[in-house]
């Protein structure tokens, strides 16, 4: 199974201060780990959300709202996938990362093809927002 | 926390440290069946102390700490029968009292090594394939006997046989717990490769049974050669193999519709692949290759694996790179199985009577007497060709051939799609 591990935001990471050498070194090596254990699929870190924008969607338009947000709680500074075989087990990796503190993660696991299966008996649904996504991938 | 809750962290923490744990423990004790229990050992400590005195800051070091004890006690004992064995006049090899401090300062060494090690034991040749399987799955994947037994769909007192087995193979045989130099090195390298490969096979078409896939064998194997790549950054076959593991998992959610019937590669969403494990096994390919490996067994399959993951859709497949491609693997590594995949790619780039004419000189070879692909692929050539009878009689042949009952279905329709189409 797949979980995202979600980075929040703090006062620094939206000010664009960033990461001391020394975290920057301790996640250098703890990303190793990950790579190590054959654990990470993938991750970034974000910019600030004064980089950002938000579309909201109306009845019958689209409004851009820039960055920054308030609520800086509630953002995302980074994520990263990870491969694991149990929510404990993501737990236990996301324990020994050398966030400092006040720092918070959220993770939540990712959808898999087969857990649709439920609502969608003939798999039109999924083959619909498969078409989706192909549109989008072939328009990058 | 309930304990169940605790039981399932417990589970959690021994997967991310066994490794490590039986790899440090090996080298102090050079015998991995002994290491393994040892760890284990420290495993049944914490899964009687930890649901009363809750689970530690730091649950790993305390499973090294109780190994190491363990470990420690251990070689007190062996030193105690050693003596033993020398005053009745036996030759030992006298090794230098160890002490505690020296010991964990071992055990903390830079365990890459170690781990390395204990995937060439695992994988040793001494070994029959069933047991590297389930040895590597069980010390280096962290996988319980009872979730390998799942796995392979076999009861499991036969897996742990196969374990105890092997320990007692591996102890008998004297195997060195180290990595292989010089020349030995490339060929034990391919063992390892063989069995990773092996048991992402096992999951991504499923032998037996009605599954027609089993994805968390799959994940297994490509954590196992993920590890691969970290430990041997340098083997150019690793990376081909991981690219290969990666292009043929993008699939895995697009081969089954949605009554779990198999739907073949041609036919399959494209959109549906998954396109970071493409962007993922591409780039391994690349590293593959940037290490001059571009003509290994496992990076020639990679590359074509890639051609079909370039192509946007079906009719952008480059056949006759493909056609190219399985020649020069035919080359590297022939065999009857890599012809009629040629054979294939033969008849999309030059069409199906090209293909028939590589497929008819298979028709003598003993090996694939039984292999139902042979006949499935003859059949669709032969349908091409508007030679429905003798395409239904193939397509019916290779439905009585398979054993997996899924795929038996989709060849008996297209027996039947024969009849409806002439």
């Amino acid at each position: 199974m797949r979980f995202m591990v979600i980075v929040k935001a703090n006062k620094d990471s939206e000010a664009g201060v960033l990461p001391s050498a020394e975290l920057l070194a301790a996640m250098g090596k703890y990303n190793e780990e990950l790579v190590k254990a054959g654990v990470l699929l993938s991750g970034e870190g974000l910019q600030p959300s004064s980089k950002g924008a938000r579309i909201r969607f109306g009845a019958n338009d689209r409004t851009v709202i820039d960055g920054p947000f308030s609520e800086t709680k509630e953002l995302v500074a980074g994520f990263w996938l990870f491969q694991v075989k149990s929510r404990e087990e993501a737990i236990e990796w996301i324990k020994r990362a050398p966030f400092e503190e006040g720092a918070e993660v959220e993770i939540r696991q990712v959808f898999e093809a087969e857990d649709f299966a439920p609502v969608d008996p003939t798999g039109e649904l999924r083959d619909n927002e498969a078409k989706l996504r192909a549109q989008v991938q072939a328009k990058k | 926390m309930i304990a169940s809750d605790t039981h399932r962290t417990i589970n959690a923490v021994w997967r991310i440290e066994s490794p490590r744990l039986i790899a440090g423990l090996a080298r102090i004790v050079r015998d991995v069946g002994l290491a393994e229990e040892l760890a284990q050992d420290a495993l049944v400590a914490a899964l009687e102390q930890w649901p009363t005195s809750g689970i530690p800051d730091n649950p790993g070091a305390w499973l090294m700490g109780t190994a190491k004890h363990r470990a420690i006690d251990s070689l007190r004992r062996n030193k105690r029968i050693e003596r033993k064995h020398e005053e009745i006049g036996h030759q030992i090899e006298a090794e230098r009292e160890l002490t505690v401090p020296d010991i964990e300062a071992a055990i903390d060494d830079d365990v890459g090594d170690d781990l390395l090690r204990l995937v060439f034991t695992s994988c040793h040749p001494v070994l029959s394939t069933e047991a590297r399987v389930a040895l590597t799955l069980r010390l280096l994947g962290g996988l319980t006997t009872e979730e390998i037994a799942r796995a392979f769909l076999v009861p499991e007192p036969t897996v742990a046989q196969r374990i105890v087995r092997a320990k007692r193979t591996l102890a008998e045989a004297k195997v060195p717990f180290e990595v292989p130099r010089g020349p030995e090195l490339a060929e034990r390298v391919s063992s390892v490769l063989a069995v990773i490969y092996l048991i992402f096979n096992e999951g991504y078409s499923a032998t037996a049974g009605d599954d027609w896939m089993r994805p968390g064998l799959c994940e297994d194997a490509m954590r196992l050669g993920r590890i691969l790549a970290g430990l041997m950054p340098d083997q150019p076959e690793v990376h081909g193999l991981m690219s290969l593991m990666e292009i043929q998992a993008s699939r895995l959610g697009a081969r089954v519709g949605p009554s779990g019937e198999p739907i073949r590669l041609l036919d399959q969403n494209r959109a549906r692949w998954n396109h970071m494990l493409i962007r993922r096994g591409l780039a391994a390919l690349a590293r593959a290759e940037e290490l001059g490996g571009a003509l290994g067994a496992y990076a020639l399959q990679a590359a074509i694996a890639a051609v079909h993951a370039r192509a946007k859709t079906a009719d952008e497949t480059d056949w006759a790179r493909m056609a190219g491609l399985y020649a020069q693997l035919a080359q590297v590594t022939p065999s009857p199985v890599v012809e009629l995949n040629r054979a294939v790619a033969v008849s999309m780039a030059f069409g199906p009577a090209e293909g028939l004419a590589i497929v008819d000189a298979l028709m003598q070879e003993a090996s694939l007497e039984r292999y139902h692909l042979l006949p499935s692929v003859r059949g669709d050539f032969l349908e091409k060709l508007g030679r429905l009878d003798e395409a239904r009689a193939e397509f019916e042949r290779a439905a009585s051939l398979t054993r997996n009952a899924r795929e038996r279905d989709l060849l008996l329709e297209r027996a039947a799609a024969t009849t409806r189409s002439k």
